[in-house]
């Protein structure tokens, strides 16, 4: 047994958390964060370099080839840079739809252009998350009308994947439907409404069990937002530290008084279990089949409840200037807003997991 | 990242499953606070020791089954007895913090007299710690020991003494050079709780049972020999004890145990003709807490792989006691809630037997927050966390004559 990042993984880690350092210091990131579009060329490209495009996509198609648990490991450093990237989609909840519903020929056909960076699709689902908002998608032949709210990675994909609520996916274009891109409260990632107009679709159907297949695509995406929340967790909770052992009050460091020293050390105490928690689950979806909806539904749910309290206590531990925007903590502080609501909120998560265990 | 046991792993995992499908009955019950081992608990003890799932790396020579060390073993016997509900043997002070201290710093003939009676569960052991005066600043204890006529010569007294009042022994940090600096002038000493001269009076708490004790010292004579390593060791000593304690691997059985019992309970418990678990308010407070369970386990098994390959885990290890008992006691808060008023009535049968369940939860539920102010209190734990931890500074020392009472 061994619970814990391979050599590789950790390597992949650290290059990846020193590429988003050197291209994403602050004043880059409020200017990316200025129009809110969630996607800056320069990273992007980047990033192919980096692998991070195909991470998840088979060796056949050109990608790594590797696991969620990879894009876990990602999905933290992403999280930690507050990076304005379209990473759960695109890179991952589209790549395993292709691989759980696609034809050998659709995964041929979308794949490599994944692998490559040059396709970015955008995923939503009519029905299953729990989000709050809209959507209603129906099919009539190789159509598609309707409309979903609350699209996340929205903001320069290339096409939008969208579950039907039996589980079908679809692929459309982006020229051919209507996305319309709020910036959102975090403004590092945008938040989108997808409407269909009789648009031209490629269906995904060769899943067994297709809802089953939605399922999985979806608590996919829950554990990437988890891993998000935890990386962004992080960063704040590091700053806070950092922090009060600078700042000076009634000629004492601030990380002296037991008051600001004891929420931290909740946060620290609350925050690290959460780690082990997207590893556990990100594993799990890769090789525990019984366990992967369990842990997806369940680490969703309590990491946004710890980070929620992290987002806070560390804020406070800035007292007037945590609350400015001059320091920018507020990026971190909406990212984890963000992951909490999207694809079902803990409430959710958590009915969710009391169905599966027959309680509900 | 890899879940799987080694093969011999999974043969200790199946040879404890047969075991406990077989003599799992025998078990006694688990929760309760701490209690004087009953004839139940010694007969268990014996047969566990014999299968070698206690005492497990002692060598043979001191009763011990005289394994090496595996840290891998050890989860999976602990995590299989709770996975079972099944007592996984004695974790009292004296086999869980006395032997291992001895087995690294004691001389052989103390070895053979203590190590095999202590895990048997025939000597019971008390701890000689925490004084009135002096209970998180340990290292400022006060009794003191003057050597006489080949005897330590103890006057003072203890406080907070878990199970003194059926202990058999007792290890004593106590003050035997005065004239040197705080640390440096302590010693380590094992005496009998039957020496004359020592006086224990219970302390009763609130779960209606004396879990402490205070214990006064009036010339108690203790053999020059019942020091352990020598005079002035006894802060090195109780390091060592603490280095044992903190090594222990921090166990998740518990939480996970209390969990499926909390499950249960919930499920079985009824109001309007539903059971609590298909209540709303009820379901979400146990998800929120399974949730919280399946993150505890999952670092308790970072942890356990950082220990393996002995990886010092800093910050992750010293957050285990406050996280743990915290979480313990929300599992317990839910269970008292969800006995509801038909879990009120509350006798407890005493500490030789085992309690109903409404009066054993309710115990936990008091138990617990003792808990988290016994063995370093969660606010100290907190100062670790954000000292050690987190690099943070250390209140400033106040200089003495602004201390309350002495100026």
């Amino acid at each position: 047994m061994e619970f814990g990042l391979s050599l590789e993984q950790r390597q992949f880690d650290d290059s990846l958390r020193a590429f988003l350092k050197d291209h994403l210091p602050m004043e880059r990131l409020r200017v990316l964060a200025e129009p809110g579009g969630g996607f800056d060329e320069e990273i992007w490209n980047g990033l192919t370099a980096l692998g991070l495009h195909g991470l998840i996509v088979p060796e056949r198609f050109g990608g790594a080839g590797l696991g969620l648990l990879d894009a876990v490991v990602a999905a933290e450093a992403l999280g930690y840079a507050a990076a304005p990237v379209p990473f759960a989609g695109p890179m991952v909840m589209a790549p395993l739809a292709f691989m759980l519903c696609g034809t050998e020929a659709q995964q041929d056909d979308y794949l490599p252009l994944v692998a490559g960076g040059e396709a970015r699709i955008a995923v939503g689902f009519a029905g299953f998350t729990g989000q709050t908002g809209n959507a209603s998608v129906a099919r009539d032949g190789d159509r598609l009308s309707g409309t979903v709210t609350g699209v996340m990675d929205a903001g320069s994909a290339t096409h939008v994947l969208v579950f039907l609520t039996d589980g079908t996916a679809a692929v459309v274009a982006a020229g051919d439907a209507t996305v319309i891109c709020h910036r959102s409260l975090d403004r590092t990632r945008p938040v989108a409404d997808v409407t269909f107009n009789g648009s031209v679709a490629e269906f995904l159907t060769s899943a067994n069990d297709p809802i089953a297949a939605a399922r999985k695509v979806l608590d996919a995406g829950r554990v990437i937002l988890a891993a998000d929340s935890v990386g962004a967790a992080q960063t704040m909770l590091d700053r806070a530290v950092a922090f009060a052992k600078e700042r000076v009050q009634f000629g004492r460091v601030i990380g002296s008084f037991q008051g600001v020293k004891y929420m931290l050390a909740d946060c620290v105490t609350t925050l690290e279990p959460c780690r082990g928690m997207i590893w556990y689950a990100g594993h799990a979806q890769d090789a525990l089949p019984e366990e992967a909806r369990l842990t997806a539904c369940h680490t969703k749910a309590h990491v946004a409840e710890v980070t929620r309290e992290v987002a806070r206590m560390t804020t406070e531990t800035h007292g007037g200037m945590g609350f400015t925007d001059l320091l920018g903590l507020h990026y971190w502080f909406k990212r984890i807003g963000f992951n909490r609501q999207m694809l079902g909120g803990p409430e959710r998560c958590r009915e969710e997991a009391a169905a599966l265990q027959g309680w509900a | 990242m890899d879940l799987s046991l080694s093969e011999e792993h999974q043969a200790l995992q199946a040879e404890i499953r047969a075991f406990i499908a077989k003599h799992g009955h025998k078990s006694p019950k688990l929760g309760g606070g701490r209690k004087r081992p009953d004839q139940k608990t010694l007969d268990w003890q014996k047969t566990l020791l014999e299968h070698g799932y206690v005492g497990r790396t002692i060598p043979t020579e001191y009763g011990g089954a005289g394994r090496l060390p595996d840290v891998m073993e050890a989860a999976i016997i602990a995590s299989e007895f709770a996975a079972s509900n099944i007592y996984a043997g004695l974790t009292n002070q004296g086999v869980s913090m006395l032997v291992p201290t001895l087995l690294e710093v004691g001389t052989d003939e103390q070895k053979r007299a203590y190590v095999g009676p202590t895990i048997r569960g025939d000597i019971i052991w008390c701890q000689g710690y925490s004084e009135p005066g002096n209970g998180s600043d340990l290292a400022n204890a006060q009794t003191k020991a003057e050597l006489k006529d080949g005897f330590w010569v103890v006057n003072g007294q203890k406080i907070w003494t878990s199970s003194a009042h059926y202990a058999d022994m007792m290890f004593l940090l106590c003050r035997t050079e005065p004239d040197r600096p705080k640390h440096e002038g302590l010693s380590y000493l094992l005496l009998s709780m039957d020496s004359p001269g020592l006086d224990r009076r219970p302390l009763k708490t609130m779960t209606g049972r004396s879990e402490f004790n205070e214990v006064f010292f009036t010339d108690v004579k203790v053999p020059e020999t019942q020091i352990v390593m020598g005079r002035g060791k006894g802060w090195y000593v109780a390091n060592v004890t603490l280095k044992h304690e903190r090594s222990m691997i921090g166990d998740a059985g518990k939480v996970t145990t209390r969990l499926e019992q909390l499950i249960k309970l919930l499920s079985t418990t009824e109001v309007d003709g539903i059971p609590l678990i298909r209540h709303a308010g009820y379901r979400d407070r146990l998800l929120r807490l399974q949730g919280e369970v399946m993150a505890w386990k999952a670092h308790n098994l970072r942890l356990l792989t950082e220990a393996a390959k002995g990886i010092d885990s800093g910050v992750k290890r010293m957050i285990i006691k406050y996280g743990g008992t915290m979480l313990g006691f929300r599992l317990s808060s839910l269970a008292v809630d969800a006995l509801g008023a038909a879990g009120l009535p509350f006798e407890s049968a005493g500490e030789d037997a085992e309690d109903d369940d409404a009066t054993t939860w309710n115990i936990d539920y008091m138990y617990d927050v003792g808990l988290m102010i016994g063995g370093g209190s969660n606010n100290i734990q907190k100062n670790i966390i954000g000292e050690r931890g987190l690099d943070l500074p250390r209140e400033p020392k106040v200089p003495t004559a602004a201390v309350a009472g002495r100026v």
